[in-house]
């Protein structure tokens, strides 16, 4: 048997499945796992349980604002029916700022990774900056910018592009503001993961008769898809559930879900458990969509 | 497939320069390596060999100079439109393609119409038919570097880059795929260009091996000319070991250079030395120095030492003598002999050698 049969039968070669732990290992996992799984627990399930209880409750007839505990299903209809345009707003207006954020992020992510040189500190330390302003500041930054006297609107009316002659309090100021706000969360995972990508595989589809472009498409790209998946995970799910750019900068009729649900807790009397239902469905709903959305572009490491 | 050029005949570099800002990585290189032969390009990490096969890769371009393909000039053209393919450093794999797919990649790429059936012969050729299926995070180091083979392979490049393919398996797995490399260089005819650092693994499969330093070729021919009769310092030393001293060339006497090394007078063939006058680094290979206790009937070259170190090696063994000139010299006793020298550590001994074996080299490295 030559030397090649050898090594390819040679099951020691395998790279060797993680050794059983020892018992006293496995305990201090569970010890050093103890602080977050206490913590998830009492911040995070418990207010869930209650979230769910409140939105099977019933409202006394006649006494807004009271409950009685109770499996009344007919909030989570009640949800589904009159808001089913404002689900379809949230996830068009998420999934539209997902697009954009990955349109502009990819580029930018590549040219970090790849062709900035000594700027890659500074691009880098500018991607992060808006961190360091709260998140409503700089929305309402973007209400200024793209307010009717600001310089965005007035070129582009110049150039009698906008139909209506506005873009602030209009869905194109949604979408733009919600883009902006989540770039960094797609540029970053992109980022990392073209990062950690060995040059010599981007090289060898080159040198496998791979074109510029085909080598971007057969290699360097579905590399950096655990990134794109993240980043896109990470724009889309709190896109969808945002309320804030849409109450800064949209339109006062046709909200997304967010303000519905903001606005049921805070302004309509009585209206927990219709929030809550609505909760619960945008939280099935982005579960669901995310797991159709894993299963069709996933990688091994993220499912 | 646009832009492919197909191109036969010897690789060919003409005056190829490379320089990076103010570094010249490779030096005004010439070089023809003739079709079909296994050729290896030694050298210390630093010295322009992994540039010089980038630029045949087309990896990198040159600043200066040619690359060519028979008559075929590739300088200025891309990666993909050479007919070369490359093993890298460790393997650059695709890790999101199966080992099949991996293969598949250049013939895919190229639109050839048998580009299953190819594969599974390069799968073949290299023994991994079986893990066709498998992810390259699934295999082990030499079952990579195979798959990393068969990917070039598969192609039929005119010739074929090896970049320190065996530098992350260890010794006993490299020495299999020294072997294995040199056998499918033989059944496929291509011609491949191997760079390493590793002269054994030069020498063991090379037919002509090229020593590169400082972005200069030093010396290139078959690994046995270079090993015995070296022109530059730097290849005696790299090449082997050699145990060397520096002495000033006295006198002529028939065929040979009488060299005054530190008041000792020893012979090189004059054939065998670079230098005729003036100063020269005189040197012996180890294995080529016989060593005794007492001095030898008329050989001639004989110096006398002390024994600072012996290390039984089994098949020999090896002793370090501390020489009057200061330099440690290296030989070996082979273990025939019934009853062994049995030299201990200051013991005064006698070397001697065949003044046919000497070499003479510059004595200083050109810059």
């Amino acid at each position: 048997m030559s030397a090649l049969a050898q090594v390819a039968g040679d099951p020691d070669l395998e790279p060797a499945p993680a050794a059983p732990e020892a018992k006293q290992r496995s305990w201090t996992a569970y010890l050093l796992m103890l602080p977050g799984v206490l913590w998830l627990g009492v911040f995070f399930l418990l207010p869930l349980v209650q979230l769910a209880s409140v939105s099977l409750q019933s409202r006394y007839p006649g006494f807004p604002g009271y409950y009685y505990r109770d499996l009344n299903f007919s909030n989570y209809a009640s949800a589904l029916t009159d808001y089913a345009p404002h689900f379809a707003r949230s996830f068009l207006y998420a999934g539209l700022a997902t697009f954009l954020a990955f349109a502009v992020a990819y580029p930018l992510a590549y040219a970090m990774a790849f062709k900035a040189g000594r700027w890659r500190n500074l691009m880098m330390i500018c991607v992060i900056a808006p961190f360091f302003t709260s998140f409503i500041l700089r929305t309402f930054a973007w209400s200024q910018i793209l307010a009717d006297e600001g310089w965005v609107a007035s070129v582009l009316n110049f150039l009698h592009v906008l139909p209506n002659g506005h873009i602030i309090n209009t869905p194109i100021a949604v979408v733009a503001g919600l883009t902006y706000n989540f770039l960094p969360f797609m540029v970053l995972p992109i980022y990392a993961s073209l990062e950690r990508a060995d040059p010599r595989v981007i090289e060898a589809g080159g040198d496998l008769y791979a074109n510029g472009f085909t080598t971007f498409r057969t290699v360097t790209l579905p590399i950096s898809m655990p990134g794109v998946l993240a980043g896109t995970l990470l724009t889309f799910i709190p896109a969808a559930g945002d309320f804030v750019n849409m109450e800064l900068l949209g339109p006062q009729r046709g909200k997304m879900i967010g303000n519905v649900i903001n606005d049921q807790f805070l302004a309509v009397p009585g209206g927990y458990p219709v929030a809550a239902a609505l909760s619960f469905t945008l939280m099935a709903a982005i579960l669901v969509l995310v797991f159709l959305y894993v299963r069709r572009f996933g990688t091994e490491e993220l499912v | 497939m646009a832009g492919f050029r197909e191109a036969q005949g010897d690789l060919q570099l003409e005056a190829v320069t490379k320089r990076f800002g103010d570094f010249t990585a490779v030096d005004d290189i010439d070089l023809r390596v003739p079709r079909g032969s296994f050729f290896a390009l030694l050298g210390p990490s630093g010295c322009g060999k992994t540039t010089t096969l980038r630029m045949v890769a087309g990896l990198e371009q040159p600043t200066a100079g040619r690359v060519m393909i028979g008559d075929t000039d590739l300088t200025g053209s891309r990666p993909y439109e050479r007919p070369v393919n490359t093993v890298f450093q460790s393997y650059a794999l695709f890790p999101h393609l199966t080992i099949h797919d991996n293969v598949a990649f250049g013939p895919k790429r190229r639109k050839l119409a048998d580009a299953s059936q190819r594969t599974d012969e390069a799968l073949e050729l290299v023994q991994m038919s079986s893990f066709a299926a498998r992810k390259p995070a699934q295999l082990s180091g030499g079952q990579q570097q195979r798959v990393a083979l068969a990917r070039a392979l598969v192609n039929h490049p005119e010739v074929l880059l090896l970049d320190e393919p065996l530098g992350a398996l260890d010794l006993k797995l490299r020495r299999e795929m020294q072997v294995e490399l040199k056998r499918i260089q033989t059944e496929v005819g291509l011609t491949f260009i191997h760079v390493t650092h590793d002269q054994e693994e030069a020498m063991t499969m090379a037919d002509t091996v090229a020593v590169m330093n400082r972005g200069h070729i030093e010396q290139l021919g078959a690994p046995e000319e270079l090993y015995d009769l070296p022109r530059t310092r730097f290849v005696a030393n790299f090449l082997g070991q050699a145990n060397t001293g520096a002495g000033t060339i006295k006198d002529v006497d028939g065929d040979h250079l009488v060299v005054n090394v530190l008041g000792t007078p020893v012979k090189i063939l004059r054939s065998r030395s670079q230098v005729h006058e003036g100063d020269v680094l005189f040197g012996v290979r180890p294995e080529k120095v016989t060593v005794s206790r007492t001095r030898p009937e008329g050989a001639g070259n004989d110096v006398r030492g002390v024994v600072r170190d012996v290390s039984f090696l089994g098949v020999a063994t090896s002793y370090l003598v501390d020489m009057p000139s200061g330099a440690t010299w290296s030989c070996y006793e082979q273990n025939l002999d019934v009853e062994p020298l049995d030299l201990r550590p200051g013991d005064e001994v006698w070397l001697t050698w065949n003044p046919g074996h000497a070499f003479g080299v510059p004595a200083e490295a050109p810059a």
